[in-house]
């Protein structure tokens, strides 16, 4: 399979038509996905009608765009105007938005063509893509495996090879992640670098949109295109985005890199011995390459994970009660009033791992016990921004494993308590608004991959690109 | 017993007269067929981002500045409750950090009614429940109409400093010349843009606690507001007299009963769960903005009516003009030369508010001054103020094609002789002292000239014949 870029080149050079390009996806997902079941739609038809006209484009000798004739897909957590946007809920089966999200018509606007949405943990709450309630996503490097989530679809979509570039959504690892677990490349970029509009919300103040890819170059051209100022979103950041193709052939020599010794069998214990052990090849890599690498220690990191499960069900809680039943998706009519119909809807369209959030979310948010929880969670978050500032101060870029362990069998985490605490590497970049990305380097236990996290300061992608590319030559 | 004094606070809600609504580009607009008005923003669609209009932001910070408050920055939060109406099942609105803090206004009495604060939040739609009652219990089915949905609202809460049905009223008067005079809404209670709710209680005269409120929504016109304050302080009283109590509550107002009545009752006290809303920004108004924003304010109501009165006005008068919304009008007109008292005088009884149409200030100027030097009879005055407001042009103009050129008083002297001559009788009466033949003369006169003849006039020839 062609990466991103090669595809783009081709097509723009009159090497390669889009049509063969979408055609060829279009084939490996027939193949595969009655397997794998990455995708809750894919629409093969528009996708060819979307490529013949990038085909049109080049052949009146106009340039589509960095992404020219790229089959891209989506997670179903993005609005596309006529195409169902599910979230991989009964609550929204059928939904079809009246609108694109910003980054929908970017792509568009770069010449991708989208083949489809892809499955995901409901809501995006989840990190196996178990609860979706469409079924689960298997993993393509063995399908009796999770393939991580919530993204779990769109990282399985692209490490099958069903597309090159592939786009998910990423509160508190759902990017990083199911990357991790199925050997992919996952960006999640600064927060405000990317414009949300479009995205349904989980958890607004963390939430952030980026790509999964078989190449760190990909990922940049990706994120490229996505980024930047959008002022439908009040949160984005009103800059232009950063240039970090250029970053990628820099080298590490002079980087200065921390590791997180909190996350190297430190304070947080559950490390598979080998996910540690890869991470600290990883750094050796950095040094072997000119960078200094030293171990930093984020104290305030190890109290993420508990203050993320309170902010983030609270703002859940409030984003999710316009799912009621009275405007669009599915309704259940049960009751004599209003309030019997709500709660009939939201009872059958929601599953258990929602309800759990958005009852932990409502009581953290409730008069009487916010200070203790809300308000302390945010204070915590505070803390854990001045620890990444102040390692920022001495660090150009900071490093972690991605994920305590590689790849498992379906229904392992059936605890929530265990399930959560795969993120416990990742939730501190949502919770600081900081960009980090996954890098496969090598295998863990039964030869599964491993993927290494690359954190970075607040726009400070340049950098992480920088060191991601240095992993991935030597990976 | 002892008497007891009414505590009142009231919270009014002003739908701001903006182009596009609070965070969404849909239009702000009354009417409308239903959901036309509507954008996936404002219907809370799912992926959909609120964006603060700026427009609001500016009109509230000019009511702000117009009720003595001090601007601040201000965050959005979210009060969230299911409720069908509401497309997202919570409201944007301002919770610990408002726009507006700490104003006044003072009533024509005096008194100064402090505001607490004026925030910033956003409208629902509204449910029509189709069935036998029409209401939502029994009703078959409900429609939601989402055109209102979103509609900035600024929610200016008083301290409870009132005392009486009539300084609520007064209050409420106040404080929509304000909203008015600022350009921040329409103020029309009956579409609904002005909005009241008042928090009652009662206690022994000369106390200062404050004992148990009831909340009273549902109240449409400022008549029904006195009524509403009037009947639960009553209600009120009768209970502590009679060795009950209030309980908290909402209470709506029945205007055909002339009572309030317990709302839906609650199992349970509402608990909004109130949190910043991570979708927006903090918005930070620049001290030069301010500054730029008082600059551009214009002569309020209540300076207005000082000055007037200090000019010889009639307070009355005076504040009628400023309740109806004219002030700026009546300043405009006077400050090129018009007279105080006539042209509030046309202001109060002729001139309707929402029928302007092409009246100009000089326009309404000219006509004062035509009127004042006997060019125009006081009702013809009326008639080019008329057609002033529906047609527009000068008054002069006006005057001329309406055939309303003074009656020489040579002319009119004439035609009475004739009036004379064709009733000599009556004429002998009314020499002899039966004055109430004068009406029969002024209206044979009258009907001689087709309503042209100034009264006044008429009444000096009248005189001085009979005396002759």
């Amino acid at each position: 399979m062609r990466t991103a870029l090669e595809i783009a080149n081709l097509v723009r050079s009159g090497e390669l038509s889009a049509t063969e390009a979408v055609e060829e996806s279009l084939a490996s997902i027939e193949a595969q996905e009655p397997q794998i079941h990455a995708f809750n739609t894919v629409v093969a038809d528009r996708a060819l009608d979307r490529a013949r006209a990038v085909d049109q484009a080049v052949a009146a000798g106009s340039d589509p765009g960095p992404l020219a004739g790229v089959p891209i897909a989506l997670k179903d957590n993005m609005c596309t105007s006529g195409i169902p946007t599910t979230c991989s809920s009964k609550i929204l089966d059928g939904w079809k938005p009246p609108y694109d999200a910003t980054i929908v018509e970017k792509l568009a606007g770069a010449g991708a063509v989208l083949v489809g949405k892809t499955n995901l943990d409901e809501f995006a709450m989840g990190s196996s893509t178990e609860n979706s309630a469409f079924g689960p996503t298997r993993n393509p490097l063995n399908p009796s495996l999770v393939p991580g989530g919530s993204s779990g679809g769109s990282a399985a979509a692209v490490a099958a090879n069903m597309v090159p570039l592939s786009f998910g959504s990423d509160t508190g690892g759902s990017i990083r992640q199911p990357a991790a677990l199925c050997g992919t490349v996952g960006l999640k970029p600064t927060y405000g670098a990317v414009s949300r509009y479009g995205l349904v919300a989980f958890a607004s103040s963390l939430d952030q949109i980026g790509p999964f890819t078989n190449t760190v170059a990909d990922a940049a051209v990706a994120f490229e295109t996505i980024g930047g100022h959008d002022p439908r979103d009040t949160t984005s950041i009103p800059q232009p985005v950063p240039n970090v193709t250029e970053a990628l052939e820099r080298g590490a020599d002079g980087l200065r890199v921390g590791v997180i010794a909190e996350m190297m069998g430190g304070a947080i214990e559950g490390f598979e011995p080998e996910v540690l052990a890869r991470t600290r090849e990883a750094a050796d890599a950095l040094a072997a390459a000119g960078a200094e690498v030293e171990e930093v220690s984020l104290e305030s990191t190890i109290y993420g994970l508990s203050a993320y499960y309170l902010i983030a069900p609270a703002e859940a809680s409030s984003n999710l009660a316009r799912y009621d039943g009275v405007r669009y998706g599915n309704r259940v009519a049960q009751g004599t009033s209003t309030a019997d119909m709500m709660v009939a809807t939201r009872t059958a369209g929601f599953g258990a791992e929602v309800k759990r959030r958005i009852m932990l979310g409502t009581y953290a948010l409730s008069a009487g016990y916010y200070d203790a929880f809300y308000g302390k969670a945010q204070r915590v978050r505070t803390l854990i921004i001045d620890d990444f500032n102040a390692a920022y101060e001495k660090f150009d870029v900071l490093l972690s494993p991605t994920s305590p362990c590689v790849a498992f069998p379906f229904g392992a985490k059936a605890d929530p308590l265990t399930m959560y605490l795969n993120d416990v590497c990742t939730i501190p970049s949502n919770l600081a608004g900081h960009p980090a990305i996954s890098v496969p380097f090598r295998t863990g236990a039964n030869d599964l991959p491993v993927g290494v996290q690359v954190l970075g300061p607040m726009l400070g992608e340049a950098a992480i690109f920088q060191a991601a590319a240095v992993l991935e030559t030597a990976a | 017993m002892s008497t007891w004094e009414t505590v009142i606070g009231l919270e009014v809600h002003a739908e701001l007269a903006t182009e596009s609504k609070m965070f969404s580009p849909a239009r702000n607009e009354f009417g409308g067929e239903p959901n036309t008005n509507v954008h996936p923003v404002c219907l809370g669609l799912p992926g959909t981002l609120p964006v603060v209009n700026e427009k609001a932001i500016e009109l509230a910070i000019r009511v702000g500045l117009a009720l003595n408050c001090s601007i601040n920055r201000c965050v959005f939060a979210r009060k969230n409750y299911f409720y069908p109406d509401m497309p997202k099942d919570y409201q944007i609105s301002q919770y610990d950090q408002p726009l507006n803090t700490d104003g006044f206004v003072d009533l024509p009495n005096g008194t100064r009614i402090r505001i607490e604060r004026a925030h910033l939040e956003e409208d629902t739609g509204k449910s029509t429940h189709i069935g036998t009652s029409g209401r939502i219990a029994g009703a078959d089915y409900s429609l939601v109409d989402y055109n209102r949905a979103g509609v900035p609202l600024l929610e200016i809460v008083s301290h409870p400093d009132l005392r009486s049905a009539d300084d609520a009223r007064a209050y409420v008067q106040e404080l929509r010349a304000a909203l008015v005079a600022v350009g921040a809404s329409d103020g029309k209670m009956e579409e609904g843009s002005l909005r009241v709710d008042a928090n009652v209680s009662v206690r022994p005269a000369g106390s200062d606690e404050l004992r148990t409120r009831c909340e009273i929504k549902n109240v449409n016109s400022l008549r029904s507001l006195g009524r509403a304050i009037a009947y639960e302080a009553k209600r009120h009283i009768q209970l502590y007299e009679n060795g009950e109590r209030p309980i908290q509550e909402t209470r709506h107002w029945d205007e055909e009963a002339g009572r309030t009545q317990p709302g839906r009752s609650k199992e349970e006290a509402e608990d909004y769960r109130y949190f910043d809303d991570p979708d927006l920004v903090a918005v930070d108004p620049s001290a030069e903005w301010i500054e730029e924003i008082r600059a551009a304010l214009p002569t309020l109501p209540a300076e207005l009516r000082a000055e007037w009165i200090t000019a010889g006005a009639d307070p009355e008068l005076a504040g009628t003009v400023i309740s109806r919304g004219l002030g700026p009008l009546v300043a405009e007109a006077t400050a090129v030369g018009a007279d105080i008292n006539k042209t509030l005088n046309h202001a109060a009884n002729t001139i309707d508010p929402e029928e302007l149409g092409q009246l100009t200030p000089d326009g309404l100027a000219e006509t004062v001054k035509m009127e004042l030097d006997g060019q125009l009879t006081s009702t013809q005055a009326k008639t080019v103020l008329q057609d002033l407001m529906e047609l527009g042009g000068s008054a002069a103009e006006i005057a001329t094609s309406r055939g309303f050129e003074a009656m020489d008083r040579g002319e009119l002297e004439a035609m009475l002789d004739q009036v004379i001559a064709d009733n000599p009788d009556e004429w002998t009466r009314f020499c002899e002292g039966e004055a109430k033949l004068q009406g029969f003369f002024t209206g044979q006169l009258m009907k001689a000239t087709r309503g042209q003849a100034d009264g006044k006039v008429i009444n000096q020839l009248l005189q001085a014949k009979k005396n002759a």
